[in-house]
């Protein structure tokens, strides 16, 4: 009975959509499980900019190659103190208004101001005029540039603010431009029919936020969204059994990373931190939890990041009997209950981390289990991820799971400087110091001499090897499932762009 | 509005007025009455989800940059850059009194991380919240009437006991899993409805159905005992006796007095609908209030908390207020109460 009641509803399904089929396709629906709620760049930028709704000075491949946005060129003064940005002339915004030296240096001024990128660089002034921006230091940093492709950076019309300076329209310069959005669960986008670019194929873009990845992997599957970001590892498995559909995985520069306080008196010395990173199992992990098992990571920066992966490293290898030895030396014995136990005191140890990335619980309880093994008692806190920050900052922290993003410019430095800088970082280093790699780093920022920087490079992968101020766990796979029919997709791995303007439907 | 009005209502409804006029009077101190709630609800619930905002731990300002930035942008400097802009670091009486002038002038404030104004945020979710709980009770009306009214008709009978059945499984199954369930049949096998999101009415079927099934297994059981105890009622019996059509029994009488717990109940269960069935609007990408609230008290967003809760806690005034009304309109008994001697 149920067979036949399937059939008939199936018969009357497909004469629907064969009518439909029959027109040509120009809109495209994506999926993604980031809710977009606010007008504020500094909050919702990553979505105004993947939808390519607002533009960057500076624009870069997916190789992370920079080339220009609507800043034709730059230039930085002989000593390295002033950028200038020549504007792309002839460009306006999607109300009519024109984009200009002084609305370019009124987004970026606010992006100053916000928490952002720009918030990483030495910046002691933003000033526009006669067709270009000029940023000034207080030292050089070389990879300025590179900051201005971050999301926080994007240029948004003066009319998108009200007389409060509060954003309250999302008008850019990009491909497409915003018919409605419904915080925080949906946007349409039209075609920017006067764009300075090649206009795009595409008419019209729904972008759906849809938080469960149950949920997203169903509406690829069904042909609802035609490009899903963020699959979960069984949506992900299933999708690449669909004919209709072209599943995509691709190595990303964000890392699962293990926040060490080395201040800690159990994790002060080197030897600990070695211990306890011997004692992971990354290939299990990688092939049982994130379920790429070529992602456990044999070192902190992964090969997407050029440079900063050095092949040549040796990899982090799992060695229970080793940490055990190590711990040992260190002067711990298993007690009674089998948790290790030095001057009267349990090898007792808090990891926290948060929910939001469904896999980081998961790693958490691996962590526990495989450091049960060389007798070290793990609790695990999952709460909100601000209590990592306000951890470091209290003090009261003692290792933390997270995802690190190290992609959220082509040129990693300003993160890397941020988090193994002098006095580490809320998402880095705590209570590790090393003068060798903070003035490394410091070169890194400011040389303009490629060979220089690059050996300063190495310093620092050497360093963060070798002592452990955190431990990397595995690298992360970024997923999509893309619809048959669509050509020109470029998978972008740092995120920054869905690729919108390039795509169309195969005839 | 002043007390003597609202004290006013029984004196009223006990003076022999003309039936009509009774009733109107009646209806009229209902309302008053349920006017008063509104106000203390509204300054209850605003300043409770003030105080339990307060009392949860973390740090404010961290939860609040949390929720703006996201964890690649966050960190203690963002942190400092909020509670300065918000003036977290202020007394908390300072802070409350701030909320309550604003709201004296109507205006519930500007969501805390979305910067966006907070009855705008409302406005359009509890639109969406308010369309999917009417199609989720329609729905469940639809299914639950018809199998209670058959079951209760015939208690014991093969009907009563196959929808019982039915009622447990249905009960059994958390929302979340049966409205993946819905999804693949009719989305994915059947390819009729569309997976998730509000782009038409026919992306309101899917979740309406996962919540009225859900609502349905509960509420015609509610419907047959109803019908089931009208029907071996004296009065029924009675009405029969005295030469009354089956038929008109039926309609006059039994389902008559059945619709008094129904309507009560579905009351109850439209209050719960409409604060939202998370995991419902989740699955579905729906835009309800529910989901944002949740979102909201994770990132400490106090204005969006307190607009929320306000706004819920009036609507529930004026859905007691509605059902009140709705039990007077179909029970004569209650209209007639101040009146001596006449029955319905």
């Amino acid at each position: 009975m149920l067979r036949i009641l399937f059939a008939v509803l199936g018969v009357v399904a497909t004469l629907v959509q064969g009518h439909a089929m029959a027109q040509e396709k120009t809109d495209l629906t994506v999926a993604a499980p980031w809710e977009v709620a606010s007008y504020d760049p500094a909050v919702s930028g990553f979505a105004f900019q993947r939808l390519q709704i607002m533009e960057n000075l500076v624009d870069a491949d997916v190789d992370g190659t920079l080339r220009p946005g609507l800043a034709t060129s730059w230039s930085v003064s002989e000593d390295g103190l002033a950028w200038t940005f020549k504007l792309r002339s002839g460009v306006t915004f999607h109300d009519g208004s024109l984009f200009n030296a002084s609305s370019a240096t009124k987004s970026l001024n606010r992006a100053w101001q916000q928490p952002g990128i720009l918030k990483k660089a030495p910046i002691t002034g933003i000033s526009g005029s006669d067709g270009s921006v000029v940023i000034t230091l207080d030292r050089p940093f070389t990879s300025l540039p590179a900051l201005l492709t971050h999301a926080t950076t994007i240029i948004s019309s003066p009319t998108s603010f009200d007389e409060n300076a509060n954003p309250v329209a999302l008008i850019g310069t990009g491909p497409f431009k915003v018919k409605s959005f419904t915080p925080p669960q949906s946007m349409t986008l039209v075609r920017n029919e006067n764009y300075w670019g090649v206009a795009s194929k595409l008419t019209s873009i729904t972008y759906l936020a849809s938080g469960r990845a149950e949920t997203r992997a169903l509406l690829a599957e069904s042909g609802d969204a035609d490009m899903v970001f963020t699959l979960d590892p069984s949506g992900f498995a299933r999708l690449e059994n669909v004919e209709s559909i072209d599943t995509v995985a691709l190595p990303i520069p964000r890392v699962v990373t293990l926040k060490i306080n080395a201040s800690h008196p159990f994790l002060s010395d080197v030897r600990a931190r070695k211990a306890l990173s011997m004692a992971i199992d990354r290939d299990g992990i990688a092939a049982a939890i994130t379920r790429f098992p070529e992602s456990a990571s044999s070192q902190l920066f992964p090969p997407a990041l050029n440079i900063w992966h050095d092949r040549n490293l040796e990899s982090l290898d799992h060695d229970t009997g080793a940490a055990r030895a190590m711990l040992a030396d260190l002067g711990w014995k298993a007690g009674s209950d089998g948790i290790l136990q030095r001057d009267g005191e349990r090898f007792s140890i808090l990891l926290r981390t948060y929910p939001d990335r469904p896999e980081l619980p998961l790693i958490a309880a691996a962590l526990q289990d495989q450091w049960g093994d060389i007798g070290v008692d793990l609790d695990v806190s999952v709460a909100n991820y601000s209590e990592i920050p306000a951890g470091h900052q209290d003090g009261t922290l003692h290792v933390a799971l997270y995802a690190r993003n190290y992609g959220l410019t082509p040129d990693p430095i300003g993160t890397v400087l941020a988090d193994f800088g002098s006095g580490g970082g809320d998402w880095g280093a705590m209570g590790w110091d090393n003068a060798v790699v903070a003035k490394a780093l410091e070169t890194i920022s400011a040389t303009r001499d490629k060979a220089v920087r690059n050996e300063s490079i190495q310093k620092v992968v050497h360093a963060l090897h070798s002592e452990l101020p955190v431990i990397p766990i595995v690298w992360y796979q970024h997923t999509v499932a893309v619809a048959d029919g669509l050509e020109n997709v470029a998978i972008d791995p740092l995120e920054r762009s869905y690729g919108l303007s390039i795509i169309s439907w195969e005839n | 509005m002043s007390l003597s009005i609202l004290w006013s209502g029984p004196t009223v409804s006990a003076s022999f007025h003309g039936r009509t006029d009774d009733s109107i009077d009646t209806v009229i101190s209902v309302i008053l009455a349920r006017g008063l709630q509104a106000l203390i609800v509204a300054l209850v619930v605003g300043i409770f989800s003030f105080v339990m905002m307060k009392a949860l731990p973390g740090d404010a300002a961290y939860r609040i940059a949390a929720g703006r930035y996201g964890y690649d942008m966050m960190d203690a400097a963002s942190a400092e850059i909020v509670r300065a802009e918000l003036g977290l670091d202020q007394p908390w009486l300072v802070q409350l009194a701030d909320w309550i002038s604003t709201l004296a002038r109507f205006d519930l404030g500007n969501s805390l991380v979305y910067g966006t104004p907070v009855i705008d945020n409302i406005t359009v979710q509890l639109g969406y919240s308010l369309l999917l709980a009417a199609g989720a009770v329609l729905t469940s009306l639809l299914i639950a009437l018809p199998v209670g009214i058959a079951a209760g008709l015939r208690p014991g009978g093969l009907m009563d006991r196959a929808s019982l059945g039915l009622s447990v499984l249905l009960r059994a199954i958390p929302f979340f899993a049966l409205g993946i369930l819905l999804i693949l049949v009719f989305a994915i096998r059947l390819d009729l409805l569309p997976v998730a999101g509000f782009r038409g009415f026919k992306y309101l079927v899917l979740p309406s159905l996962t919540l009225g099934l859900g609502l349905a297994a509960v509420s015609n059981r509610v419907v047959r005992d109803a019908v089931a105890d009208a029907m071996s009622a004296e009065w029924r019996i009675f009405a029969r006796t005295k030469g009354l059509s089956a038929q008109f029994t039926m309609f006059r009488h039994v389902l008559r007095n059945a619709a008094l717990p129904v309507v009560a109940y579905v009351g109850v269960q439209l209050a719960l609908l409409i604060e939202g069935v998370v995991i419902v609007e989740t699955v579905f990408a729906w835009p309800g209030i529910g989901h944002a609230l949740v979102h909201a008290i994770f990132s400490r967003d106090i204005a969006m908390v307190q607009g929320t809760a306000l706004t819920l806690g009036l609507l529930y005034v004026a859905l007691n207020l509605s059902i009140d009304l709705a039990c007077r309109g179909i029970d004569p008994r209650t209209r007639a109460a101040g009146q001596m001697g006449s029955g319905p």
